[in-house]
């Protein structure tokens, strides 16, 4: 049978991590239907209907789902689920929220944040801060997925699938939205796209000295920027830079790590980067332990000479 | 009860302020700071002599409602476990923070979200709380499905991941952590929220309250109670220690790391 994927867009553009659950639905096999739902949509559409191994999207344009909030977004899946024997999308904000309630709804357990599709019906993911790797087999006749993105490639934009409308079913009402206070990020790349990613930690400071001596260096390096914890819960930093186990999950080929100390969970968040540079002012701390390049040194000092180093 | 806070709150103007009774699930896991270690067999992560605490993003829903009842929104927090007998553990803990009272039910059983999301279903028809506080994520399995589950099973309004929760009458207002930035909805009551890190800074408990703990009650019961099939849906065919990476090397100097990531690692 078929596989329904989730498409993850902000409203405006199709999020790169769609193409990549994209790639993990093709290794799951079967036909693969986009479902894009939110309001004045097409464009995304049009844009999911390029990607490669897609059999068709269907079009979901609807003010009630304008803010993908998970109570419509849920109904709506649930009244195209019969058609599917996989239910799958990017474990992002929006997926994570939505999942499971279809899940439940179906009756059937969700496996979340798989890193690997053994088989059509088994998988890999990470548990305890990716200290540790489950193999699981579904028992259920519909498998309810989430795809961490980082750990797939991205299909490439080749294809040009058909279009289909498909109704919304009424909003349940249940929650609305207010308001929203997004795009921090403009004119960066998006963290769990980017190649290059450049962290702060603790020992930045505040929120100026972070903007002072981190985003010169992501600047001329096209790089996004990332977060510690403790940096985000200080305030030197927005929440959505939080990079680690409960926040985003990145794998770029570069993650530069400053003032981070290196906590199990900050390492499960960029612990599958390829390149990791730390610099860290402790020989001692545990982040070195996984970094391919590793300066001991003030980061005062380090990062503006880079900044200055670069072209 | 309710009639003083209604006629003594500003609010009531806009109709009757609801004071709330807040339901909390808290679940048993390893404690945050300990690096866990696979069994040599491959069957699973080796919890013997390992320091078990309360979920820290439970900790964090029991913190926020045992505030709200402090701010008079709510008259009852109420927090439950569902795991092994040594959950009490972590129901007192609960308990030394500010909850009510608490429920066991004990499986040895290793649950699934669904199975645990039914039976929390199962409470809550009983218990009829007005809003139901749920850790966004347990660290060990990781898999922040149980509030979603939880709210799909019950009908209810959701908000995941927050991190403000205000309440006048019968609506939430839950400022949400998205990957784009912050995201404010309104719920209708009862709902289901789940937390995230920053809602609050739960408090430690001080020694007199973990001593009135000892004597809030815990009801106890079992899973076969709720008449529902919580039988797992997945099975665990085995479970393996991640790709290690090794340290690479030091450099000494901004100008060899620039050099390092052009010619030998390419990134730049
Ligand atoms: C349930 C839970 C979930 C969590 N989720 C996450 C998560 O998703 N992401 C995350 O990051 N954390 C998470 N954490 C927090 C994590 O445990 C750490 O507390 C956090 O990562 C520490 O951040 P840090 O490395 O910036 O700070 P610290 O650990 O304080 O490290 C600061 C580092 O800066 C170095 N330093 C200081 N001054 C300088 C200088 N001038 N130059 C160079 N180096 C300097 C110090 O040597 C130190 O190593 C979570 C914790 C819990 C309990």
């Amino acid at each position: 049978m078929a596989i329904l994927l989730l498409a993850e867009h902000d409203g405006v553009a199709l999020s790169e991590q769609t193409a990549r659950a994209t790639s993990a639905a093709q290794k799951i096999g079967g036909d693969i239907h986009v479902l894009v739902a939110g309001g004045g949509v097409s464009g995304i559409a049009g844009a999911a209907a390029k990607l490669a191994g897609v059999a068709k999207v269907l079009m979901a344009d609807d003010p009630s789902l304008k803010n993908q909030l998970s109570e419509p977004l849920a109904v709506l899946m649930i009244s195209l689920a019969g058609n599917y024997d996989t239910i799958i999308a990017p474990a992002t904000a929006t997926a994570k929220s939505v999942m499971p309630r279809v899940a439940a709804l179906l009756d059937v357990a969700q496996v979340s944040e798989i890193i690997e599709v053994v088989s059509s019906d088994t998988f890999k993911r990470p548990i305890y801060a990716g200290n540790a790797i489950q193999t699981v087999q579904t028992r259920d006749a519909k498998r309810v997925l989430t795809v961490r993105a980082a750990s797939f490639p991205a299909a490439e934009f080749t294809n040009s699938a058909p279009v289909e409308i498909v109704a919304a079913p009424a909003d349940p009402g249940l929650s609305t939205f207010v308001s929203a206070a997004l795009a921090t990020n403009i004119g960066r790349p998006d963290l769990t796209a980017a190649k290059i990613v450049v962290s702060g930690g603790r020992a930045l400071g505040s929120a100026e000295k972070f903007k002072d001596v981190i985003l010169p260096v992501a600047e001329k390096l096209g790089a996004a920027v990332g977060a510690s914890r403790a940096a985000v819960d200080s305030g030197y930093a927005p929440n959505d830079w939080q990079v680690g186990q409960t926040g985003k999950i990145v794998a770029p080929d570069l993650y530069i790590a400053c003032g981070i100390s290196g906590a199990i969970q900050h390492l499960a968040g960029m612990k599958d980067s390829k390149i990791i540079v730390a610099i860290n002012k402790d020989p001692d701390a545990p982040i070195f332990q996984v970094a391919d390049y590793g300066l001991v040194a003030d980061l005062f000092e380090v990062l503006p000479e880079f900044a200055d180093a670069l072209p | 009860m309710l009639a003083i806070f209604a006629t003594s709150s500003k609010s009531c103007a806009k109709g009757i302020e609801r004071v709330m009774k807040i339901l909390v699930p808290v679940k048993r896991v390893v404690d945050a700071n300990v690096k866990i270690r696979v069994k040599p067999d491959h069957s699973g992560v080796d919890l013997a002599n390992v320091k078990m605490t309360m979920n820290p993003f439970d900790e964090i829903s029991v913190e926020e409602a045992i505030r709200f009842k402090e701010a008079g929104k709510a008259k009852e927090v109420v927090v439950v476990s569902i795991g092994p007998g040594k959950s009490e553990e972590t129901l007192r803990s609960a308990l030394a923070m500010g909850a009510d009272r608490a429920i066991l039910i004990e499986t040895e059983e290793q649950l699934e979200p669904l199975a645990v999301a039914k039976i929390l279903k199962g409470i809550a028809s009983t218990e009829k709380p007005d809003l139901i506080i749920v850790g966004k994520q347990a660290i060990d399995d990781d898999c922040n499905q149980t509030g979603q589950m939880l709210s799909a099973l019950l009908g209810w309004a959701q908000a995941t991941f927050a991190s403000k929760i205000e309440v006048e009458a019968d609506r939430a207002k839950i400022t949400r952590e998205v990957d784009g930035g912050l995201q404010t909805v309104e719920l209708r009551l009862p709902a289901v929220v789940t937390s995230d890190l920053r809602l609050n800074e739960p408090r430690y408990a001080s020694l007199p309250s973990i001593m009135k703990a000892k004597k809030k009650p815990i009801e106890k019961k079992t899973s076969a109670e709720f008449g529902i099939d919580i039988s797992p849906r997945l099975t665990i065919l085995k479970t393996e220690e991640p790709e290690s990476r090794k340290a690479g090397v030091r450099v000494q100097s901004t100008v060899e790391l620039l050099d390092k990531l052009k010619s030998e690692a390419r990134v730049i």
